[in-house]
């Protein structure tokens, strides 16, 4: 990989960091006006997701990190590993859960999702911000009431539970945002 | 593809600069203070290895942009020149960010028989004057590394100095000076934490001296008569009692290339027509340069310097 010095470091530059394939996400450049200048840099670890702060002397280098970012089709867990394929390529890949972590909640069979390769290994998945999904377990749903509050747990076909209102029932398609895991609506359709 | 012709700064930024340029211009003729040009290509350099120069291809050969208008007008204070005060372009390469510009406005005056403390008087007299009244707070360089980082900054060991660094560093940091580790340390723990307003910093350690004069404090560290002004957080000034005994800068000179060697930086800096200058004798003088841009954040309350600038370079 090239190696990027401080004055290329710009946000989302993906580097290798005392072993560990990072994304940078902020670069201050300091300088005294006779003094040595210097680039405090916030990076995020992409193996752990931690935030780190790091100073550099302006000049110094890092190593580019062999990560990318490519849409994969997700296929199935066997109970160890989730499986993905290339639409394209039908190349395969093999997910671990420190790569996958709480997102398994978000993956649905034959969709695609964005999988982060680091050295053509996934690293880590970022679902699409909404998913559609089935509820497979919840209370009856409650008729009439359908615009005043309250909510209940489901349970989504993926495992995942999220607060839906009362008038939900089993079988329903809902449209939930995977970013704060929170129910949106109905699923169009339905 | 659209083309971005259009300036950095508005309208009221424009106005706001001109306006800082007059009360500039106004406050040094009341005090009699003559108003200088100095040429802007130099044949000579500044030696410090952190000061990054732009090189011009010239029919009469390479020459240097200037960093600061220094040895020049140093050359006219050794010619009789009295009392000078200089507006000009700088040239720093390599300084790009919101609050630096690689070419930037310059203000830059030297007094004859005055005190550093005199100087910074009227330094503060002349911020006062364009920004208003400000909460003035002065401390000395060892003042503020007690307060916040526990330490002498004078009598430590470099490998303590180092120790502290890379903490706050996060990583090691090869090649690094003395003075290297103490701008480390100023910019990252102390500069964030000074007060709002005017805040003067002053006996910076001798490892810093640049082209001040080194004295003893009462405290028998060697300590160089230099000062820092920083307004709301922001480095603004930085004022010497100028250097006058040559065989001193010829060593200082050297002892720049010497590092310069050692971190593979160009060594055919430095200016035999200030050294011949200042051989001849430059009259006891303090001198500071003002960031001029700086100064225009400070009055606008912009945070950002390229709103400032007509065109910043990324679009000059």
């Amino acid at each position: 990989m090239a190696n990027y010095s401080t004055n290329e470091f710009r946000s989302g530059l993906k580097v290798m960091l005392e072993g560990d394939p990072c994304a940078i996400l902020d670069n201050e450049f300091v300088k005294p006006g006779k003094g040595q200048a210097f680039s405090r840099v916030k990076l995020r670890n992409l193996t752990n997701g931690r935030v780190w702060e790091r100073t550099f002397k302006s000049g110094e280098s890092l190593e580019g990190a062999d990560v990318m970012d490519t849409d994969l089709e997700y296929m199935y867990n066997d109970g160890e590993f989730w499986h993905f394929m290339d639409p394209n390529t039908f190349d395969q890949f093999q997910a671990d859960k420190n790569a996958i972590g709480d997102n398994y909640k978000w993956l649905k069979e034959q969709e695609q999702v964005e999988v982060t390769l680091y050295n053509g290994s996934p690293l880590s998945v970022s679902p699409p911000n909404f998913v559609d999904l089935e509820v497979t377990d919840t209370d009856p749903g409650l008729k009439g009431d359908t615009a005043q509050g309250g909510s209940k747990p489901a349970t989504l076909s993926t495992g995942a539970v999220v607060r839906v209102p009362l008038f939900i029932n089993i079988g329903e398609v809902l449209k939930i945002d995977t970013r704060t895991g929170e129910y949106v609506s109905r699923a169009k359709g339905q | 593809m659209t083309i971005e012709w259009r300036p950095g700064a508005d309208q009221a930024a424009l106005i706001a600069r001109a306006e800082m340029l007059t009360q500039v211009r106004h406050f040094f003729a009341q005090r009699k203070v003559l108003e200088v040009e100095t040429p802007l290509l130099c044949q000579g350099a500044p030696t410090d290895p952190h000061l990054e120069s732009l090189l011009v291809n010239t029919n009469s050969g390479i020459r240097f942009l200037q960093t600061s208008p220094e040895f020049a007008m140093k050359r006219l204070l050794a010619a009789g020149s009295g009392d000078i005060y200089q507006i000009c372009k700088s040239f720093r390469a390599g300084e790009s960010s919101v609050r630096h510009n690689p070419e930037f406005t310059m203000l830059e005056w030297y007094r004859t028989g005055f005190t550093l403390a005199e100087l910074i008087a009227e330094v503060i007299d002349l911020l006062q004057q364009v920004l208003g009244s400000q909460p003035i707070f002065e401390a000395s360089y060892q003042q503020l590394f007690e307060q916040y980082l526990g330490v002498n900054p004078h009598p430590i060991s470099n490998d303590t100095l180092a120790e502290l660094g890379q903490k706050v560093a996060g990583r090691e940091l090869d090649n690094m000076t003395r003075a290297d580790w103490l701008d480390l340390l100023m910019s990252q723990v102390v500069e964030p934490k000074l007060p709002p307003g005017i805040v003067v910093i002053t006996d910076f350690p001798a490892c810093q001296a640049a082209l001040s004069q080194v004295a003893e404090d009462n405290q028998a560290n060697q300590v160089a008569k230099r000062f820092e002004v920083y307004i709301n957080g922001v480095e603004l000034a930085n004022g010497y009692v100028e250097l006058l005994d040559s065989d001193e800068l010829a060593q200082r000179f050297a002892a720049d290339r010497q590092i310069r060697r050692q971190q593979n930086l160009a060594t055919d800096v430095g200016d035999d027509y200030l050294l011949a200058a200042m051989q001849q004798g430059l009259p006891a003088c303090v001198g500071v340069a003002v960031g001029l841009d700086r100064l225009l954040m400070a009055i606008t309350g912009s945070s950002d310097i390229a709103k400032l600038l007509s065109f910043p370079c990324g679009n000059a």
